[in-house]
């Protein structure tokens, strides 16, 4: 078995990292391959494009693709996804079953910052093993969390590792007795803060994790690593505005500091080029409005080809493809393969 | 109704709606429109990472009022009026309103190394909610002070507050609080919150949308879960980025334009020809298309729209500001006076 190629879609809010991605993986079946993509999408439109009721967790096939390539899709499931490596790295049904039951872990998929990406890293990596697909394709929350989405498994190490963590593992482990002067003044702080509640939930929560950090910490590091491997590349999916090229312009050396450079730059919803307007000072209708438009749209068209100038030139390397923006909003398979046919 | 009538029914507006429809382009625009009513405007921005590399942002709330300035946890000021109105703007980030927090609740030692330790992240755990109710309490002191009028507090507040789906878990986090905390500061904060979200006369919910179908369908959902699960009372909704209209409709036919054009004396070359008529047809079909999303939403959502126009280029900044705040204005004039 090769391993799949995986494609990273990355970019600010709104701009058709969903789209994107989905396009991408269309493109990756219609060249014979078996592909799928991971969609956050909470509106579920992708489904509904897709021509499907609903997408779960779990890979679905969306259409077979003339020359034996495959459309798979799944939406990913944060909690479930959360659910499944407590179940995987449980030391037994019962320690699953206590940690799935706290109040704290009910509630950690919304709590732990990053959590969503860190599930969306760990459903890669299942994925990637999974031995199915020849390319997945991943799509990812707004920008601001681009970055969570690399470093949400070293975050989960750091947890981990987090001498806070490790006090409140420290009074199941040995006996609250042994709870140095540092810890106690701690929990004593969040329990003034937070009420004493929340003080043992939360130990109950870390003490019945005892035994499972280490296959998270290895699984983290593995999904790391994944992240940062040559099969991985990394797309910059921006819209032609200047404050989304202002977002991506500050992830770009930031995603290439972590060693994941941007090699291809989708820039989406570009109005058309169209030719300069003619010189119609009150022309009777419709041609009075058709120049009004031309002008107006010519006008919008030369503002973005600055701020795409601008994007492209800090990335000198990076292929640029740019997809017109559309009469109507991608609706089913053929509109996204027409936005996959500028996708080069 | 006077715009000056509908932005003193509530000290605190917060806006959100889907990514990228607005959000920010609208704080500005609403906080501009104020500030020409004569009121201090203070816009709050939701930090969501650590404060360390957020001030380094260059800010885009800035550029729109043609500033180049990095907004932070201190008030920037971004406009003046001569008629006593102005703008400011702070950036409200988790870490530092605990440490603020802790501060004022004679926890000064341990602040620092609490928040330099990582430990905001396990509290955050801990706690769920912690971070959005931080920032939340936040505002709830700084519309406490605007109600008190103390010297140096804003008349109205607007908050920039985190996308669609976000924001459900944003501002529901106070309730969530509630279910988990028993007792304590973190319970009476939550407590104050929810007073305040669920009061229309301190807090009313804008929700910006495009006139398009996702975000719209978005909308929809979002305005029930936010009546719903925060109890807050919605206010107008944004509709921005409408195209102004333009007659298009009937033929856009090469032939029939040639026609108008050589009896009115106007001068086309063949790829202008052709080009009137796509761009024309790319118009027509994106008017028609937000015309309908703009009905379904009405008949969705029962609640007053305002239009911002779509403007013609790709990065705004004083001049779009000024556009659309006069187009807000005149929107607000042509509602009908309701009680919220
Ligand atoms: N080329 C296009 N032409 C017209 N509409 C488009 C185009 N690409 C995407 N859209 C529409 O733009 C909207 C945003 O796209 P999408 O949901 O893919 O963005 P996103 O980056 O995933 O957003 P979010 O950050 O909210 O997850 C959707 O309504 C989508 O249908
Ligand atoms: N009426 C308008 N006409 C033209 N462009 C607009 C208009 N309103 C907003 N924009 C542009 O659309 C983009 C998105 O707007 P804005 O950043 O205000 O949205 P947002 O909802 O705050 O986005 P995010 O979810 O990323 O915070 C920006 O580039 C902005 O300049
Ligand atoms: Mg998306
Ligand atoms: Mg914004």
């Amino acid at each position: 078995m090769t391993e799949p190629r995986v494609i990273v879609c990355a970019g600010p809010g709104g701009v058709g990292k969903t789209t994107a991605s989905a396009a991408l993986a269309l493109q990756g079946a219609q060249r014979g391959l078996h592909a799928c993509v991971v969609t956050i999408d909470p509106a579920r439109r992708l489904a509904s494009t897709l021509g499907v009721d609903g997408l779960g967790n779990e890979p679905h096939l969306v259409s077979s693709v003339g020359g034996g390539g495959q459309l798979w899709a799944l939406m990913l499931d944060t909690q479930g996804t959360f659910d499944q490596l407590v179940r995987r790295y449980a030391t037994s049904p019962g320690q699953a079953e206590a940690i799935l039951r706290n109040r704290i872990y009910r509630n950690i998929a919304g709590a732990l910052s990053g959590a969503q990406e860190y599930m969306a890293v760990e459903k890669l990596y299942e994925l990637q093993e999974d031995g199915r697909f020849e390319l997945i394709v991943v799509d990812t929350p707004p920008a601001q969390h681009a970055l969570d989405f690399l470093e949400a498994p070293g975050r989960l190490v750091r947890l981990l590792d987090n001498r806070v963590f490790r006090l409140l593992m420290a009074p199941t482990r040995a006996g609250a007795h042994v709870l140095g002067l540092g810890a106690q003044l701690l929990l004593r702080t969040v329990a003034k803060v937070a009420g004493g509640q929340v003080v043992s939930d939360t130990v109950e929560f870390f003490g019945n994790f005892e035994g499972m950090e280490e296959g998270f910490r290895a699984r983290a590091e593995r999904a790391n690593a994944l992240l940062r491997s040559p099969q991985t590349s990394f797309v910059l999916v921006c819209s032609p505005r200047a404050d989304a090229v202002e977002e991506a312009l500050q992830l770009v050396p930031r995603l290439q500091s972590v060693g994941a450079p941007v090699r291809t730059i989708i820039v989406n919803r570009s109005y058309p080029r169209f030719a300069n307007a003619p010189e119609a000072p009150s022309a009777p209708p419709p041609l009075g409005d058709l120049v009004a438009n031309l002008r107006q749209l010519g006008q919008v068209a030369a503002s973005e080809d600055a701020e795409v100038a601008r994007l492209a030139s800090a990335l000198p390397g990076a292929k640029l493809c740019r997809v017109p923006l559309l009469a109507q909003e991608p609706s089913d398979l053929s509109a996204l393969a027409e936005v996959a046919s500028y996708l080069g | 109704m006077e715009p000056l009538a509908l932005l003193s029914q509530s000290k605190v507006l917060v806006v959100t709606g889907k990514g990228g429809t607005g959000k920010t382009t609208v704080c500005g625009v609403i906080a501009n429109l104020a500030a020409q009513c004569g009121l201090h405007v203070l816009v709050l921005q939701v930090g969501e990472g650590p404060s360390d590399g957020a001030l380094a942002r260059p800010s885009q709330l800035a550029r729109l009022f043609g500033q180049e300035a990095a907004i932070g946890w201190e008030a920037t000021a971004l406009a003046w009026v001569p008629n006593g109105g102005r703008v400011e703007a702070r950036l409200l980030q988790p870490d530092v309103a605990l440490v603020e927090y802790l501060h004022l609740h004679g926890m000064r030692r341990l602040s620092r190394r609490l928040v330099s330790s990582g430990a905001l992240d396990v509290v955050a755990t801990a706690v769920p909610g912690m971070p959005d109710l931080l920032v939340l309490g936040k505002v709830k002191q700084v519309e406490r002070a605007a109600a008190a009028r103390r010297p140096g507090a804003p008349d109205l507040i607007v908050l920039d507050a985190p996308a669609a789906g976000h924001a459900v878990r944003f501002l529901q986090s106070p309730h969530g609080l509630l279910d988990a905390v028993a007792g304590g500061p973190v319970r009476s904060q939550a407590e104050e919150v929810v007073s305040m979200l669920s009061d229309p006369a301190r807090c009313q919910v804008v929700m910006v949308t495009l006139p398009e179908e996702t975000p719209v369908t978005e909308t929809i959902e979002t305005a029930y879960l936010i009546e719903d699960r925060v109890g807050a009372h919605l206010g107008p909704v944004i509709v921005n980025g409408r195209l102004p209209r333009l007659e298009l409709a009937g033929s856009l036919t090469p032939e029939a334009v040639r026609a108008v054009a050589d009896r009115s004396g106007v001068v086309l070359s063949g790829p202008q020809l052709a080009d009137l008529c796509a761009a024309g047809r790319l118009r027509a079909r994106r008017q028609e298309a937000q015309a309908e999303q703009v009905a379904r939403l009405g008949q969705s959502l029962a609640l007053p729209q305002l239009e911002l126009p779509f403007c013609f280029n790709a990065s705004l900044g004083p001049p779009e500001l000024g556009t659309l705040t006069q187009s807000l204005a005149q929107g607000i004039a042509g509602l009908s006076l309701a009680a919220p």
